[in-house]
C-alpha cells in the first residue's frame, strides 16, 4: 500500500532570511509546496509606512524578483507557493509578480490567489465605537489610550482562506497577515480534505507549520545541541515536511544539503517562542504540544505523530502597531590595559554630561559587551585582563530632541574621555523611531477573509 | 524522609545545567521563554525536580523584573519557562543587546543543580 505524501518546504523564516534558501528548495529535490513566512510583529507597520508614501507599496518587495527568477521552474515542476509576502498590500504584491510573469512570456500561465480581509486599520474607529475595546493583552490598557498613534492593525487569519485559494487552482497564494502556521496547514487541508472540526489533524498541521516557520532553525541553524559537529552549514538545507493524510509527518531536508534534521534540532524549534504548551492557540485550532511524539526516522529524518488538538476559540488575535517615541544606541570600544575600568569611567562621564544638559529619558541603559551584555550579573566578575570592552549605552524618550542631543555626546569622548578608545566607525548614532506592538483580540465573526484570483 | 534527604545530599554532585540539557529561547512582548531539554531521558527527572520556578526566579534575580512560570513537556523531556519582565520593555522598546531574549537559554544553563552520583556516567 502506498501512502500519499505531500511535501511542504520552508523557503523563508522571516523578511530578510537567506535569499538562496527558496531557490535551493525548488531546485535541489522534489517538493509540492514552497511556504514562505515574511511577517514578524512589527513588520506590518514598516510596510504600512511604505504604503502611505506610495500606494503601490506595502509588501515584501524582494519576493517579486525571487518569484521572477523561480516562476518558470515552479510551473515546470508544478510547485505551488504559499506566502504572506503581501504584507499590508497583497493585491499590489500579486500585481507586481504578475507583471514579472508577463515580461517572462508567461501571460495566461500564472494564477495568483490574493487573500485579504485581515486589515482593520480603516475599521478601528467603528470597532471602538461598537464597544470593542481592543484591550492590550499584556497590559490590559484600552486601545483608545494610543488610538491616534496607531499605524497598522491586522487580524491574524488562519489556514481557511489559503485553502479556499488553493481550491480555485491557483499557482501562488499571496496573503497579508495569515498566521505563519496557516501557510503550512492550508496545503494539508486542501490536499487531504481534513474537516474544519478534525481538531487532531488540524493540530498536527499546525505543529508542522510551527516546526518549519523559522526556516533553518529546525534543520541545524541556531541549534545548541552538538552545534560544532553539524555539517555543511555553509549551505544548509531548509526543512521540509512530508505530510500524510492521517496527520503524521516527517521533518526532513533535501539530500546532499548541509545542516542537520535531528530529534534535538526539532525539539529546540518546538520550544521556540512557546507559551503554555497545552494551549497553543491559532485561528484554526488549539494544539497541545504535550502530546507530540518525536522520534528519529533515519538520517536527517524525524517522525512526528500523536498530536491532539481542541476546538478553536471564537476570537482572533489582532496585531496593532503604534508610534511610541524615539531611541538611540551609541558604542565605543576600550582597549587593554584596564579596558573595563575605562569603559566604566566613560559611562560615568557621559551620564554626568547628559544630566548637566538637563536631558531626561524614559530609560538609559548601559551594557558592557564582553562583560555583561548577554547574561548580566550571571556572567560573574570579568577577567582583569580583558583585551577590550565595548561600552554600549542606549536611551529612550517620547520626544525626539533629547535623543537627538544624546547622539552628539558619544564622539566627543574619543578626544575628551578615557584613553585607548576606538571603534567609532559608524559615525554618530542614528535616532530610531519606535513603533511598538499592541496585541489584542477581536471576535472572529467580525473578520471576513476574502480571496481574489488574478491571472497574468 | 529525613534520612533519604541526607543520603541524597551526601551522594549528590552539583553541576551546571549545561551538562544536563540544551535549550532555546525566544520572546513574546516583554516575556522571554526558555525551553530546557534533557540531553538524556534519565536527566529529565532531575530537571523536573531541581529546576523549579522558584529556583529559576532566584537564578535570574536582578536580571528579570517579573515572575517565572514553568510548564512540563514530559513527551519531549523538556520544561518551558516564561520569564516575565525580562526584556526591558520587549520588542522595539527595549534598549538591550538581547532585546528578543535569544540568549536567556544559555543564561539558564549556567544554573547549578544537585544530581545523584553516577547519573552523569551512565
Amino acid at each position: 500500500m502506498t501512502t500519499r505524501i505531500v511535501r511542504i518546504a520552508a523557503g523563508q523564516g522571516f523578511w530578510g532570511d537567506w535569499p538562496e534558501a527558496p531557490v535551493h528548495q525548488v531546485l535541489d529535490g522534489p517538493i509540492d509546496y514552497l511556504m514562505m513566512d515574511y511577517l514578524a510583529e512589527v513588520t506590518m507597520s514598516i510596510m504600512q509606512k511604505q504604503r502611505t508614501r506610495d500606494a503601490r507599496m506595502g509588501y515584501a518587495r524582494d519576493f517579486v524578483p525571487l518569484m521572477d527568477e523561480l516562476l518558470p521552474e515552479l510551473i515546470r515542476r508544478e510547485v505551488r507557493v504559499t506566502a504572506n509576502a503581501g504584507g499590508v498590500n497583497p493585491p499590489a504584491c500579486a500585481e507586481a509578480v504578475l507583471e514579472a510573469a508577463r515580461r517572462r512570456g508567461l501571460a495566461g500561465k500564472v494564477r495568483i490567489g490574493v487573500v485579504t480581509g485581515d486589515d482593520l486599520l480603516d475599521r478601528l474607529d467603528g470597532l471602538l465605537a461598537k464597544g470593542h475595546a481592543l484591550t492590550n493583552m499584556d497590559t490590559g490598557a484600552p486601545l483608545s489610550s494610543v488610538r491616534e498613534h496607531v499605524q497598522s492593525a491586522n487580524a491574524y487569519l488562519g489556514a481557511q482562506p489559503v485553502v479556499d485559494a488553493l481550491g480555485q487552482g491557483v499557482d501562488l497564494v499571496i496573503t497579508g497577515r495569515v498566521t505563519d502556521t496557516g501557510l503550512t496547514l492550508g496545503p494539508m487541508i486542501h490536499e487531504f480534505g481534513w474537516a474544519a472540526d478534525d481538531w487532531d489533524r488540524l493540530a498536527a498541521g499546525t505543529v508542522a507549520g510551527h516546526i518549519i516557520e523559522c526556516g533553518a532553525q529546525a534543520s541545524g541553524g541556531n541549534c545548541l545541541y552538538d552545534w560544532q559537529r553539524i555539517p555543511g552549514m555553509e549551505r544548509p538545507g531548509y526543512p521540509i515536511i512530508e505530510a500524510q493524510p492521517d496527520g503524521t509527518f516527517v521533518v526532513t531536508k533535501h539530500e546532499g544539503t548541509g545542516g542537520r534534521v535531528s530529534v534535538p534540532s526539532v525539539k529546540e524549534q518546538l520550544l521556540y517562542e512557546m507559551g503554555d504548551p497545552q494551549n497553543y492557540i491559532t485561528p484554526d485550532v488549539v494544539a497541545d504540544f504535550t502530546t507530540i511524539d518525536v522520534r528519529s526516522a533515519g538520517a536527517n529524518r524525524v517522525g512526528v505523530r500523536g498530536i491532539r488538538g481542541r476546538p478553536a476559540t471564537d476570537m482572533l488575535k489582532v496585531s496593532i502597531a503604534y508610534f511610541y517615541g524615539y531611541k538611540a544606541v551609541g558604542t565605543l570600544v576600550y582597549a587593554w590595559p584596564e579596558a573595563y575600568a575605562k569603559a566604566q569611567a566613560a559611562n560615568r562621564i557621559l551620564r554626568a554630561r547628559l544630566k548637566a544638559l538637563g536631558l531626561t529619558f524614559e530609560e538609559t541603559l548601559t551594557e558592557y559587551v564582553g562583560v555583561n551584555a548577554t547574561h548580566g550579573p550571571l556572567a560573574g566578575p570579568p577577567s582583569p585582563d580583558l583585551p577590550e570592552v565595548q561600552l554600549r549605552i542606549g536611551v529612550r524618550a517620547r520626544e525626539r530632541a533629547p535623543v537627538e542631543r544624546f547622539t552628539r555626546e558619544i564622539a566627543p569622548l574619543i578626544l575628551n574621555g578615557p584613553p585607548s578608545v576606538t571603534g567609532f566607525a559608524g559615525g554618530r548614532p542614528k535616532v530610531e523611531e519606535i513603533v511598538a506592538y499592541w496585541p489584542a483580540l477581536i471576535p472572529k465573526h467580525l473578520v471576513t477573509p476574502s480571496v481574489t484570483v488574478l491571472t497574468a | 524522609m529525613g534520612s533519604k534527604r541526607r543520603s541524597r545530599a551526601a551522594s549528590a554532585q552539583w553541576v551546571p545545567l549545561v551538562r544536563l540539557a540544551h535549550a532555546r529561547s525566544g520572546d513574546k512582548g516583554d516575556t522571554a521563554n526558555v525551553g530546557l531539554i534533557a540531553l538524556k531521558p534519565a536527566y529529565y527527572d532531575v530537571l523536573r525536580r531541581e529546576v523549579t520556578a522558584a529556583r529559576v526566579t532566584r537564578h535570574f534575580r536582578g536580571v528579570i523584573g517579573g515572575p517565572v512560570e514553568r510548564f512540563e513537556l514530559p513527551n519531549l523531556g523538556a520544561l518551558n519557562f516564561l520569564l516575565h519582565g525580562a526584556l526591558g520593555g520587549g520588542g522595539t522598546l527595549s534598549l538591550k543587546t538581547d532585546a528578543q531574549g535569544k540568549v536567556f537559554s544559555t543564561a539558564l544553563l549556567r544554573m547549578a543543580v544537585p544530581v545523584p552520583a553516577g547519573i552523569l556516567r551512565d
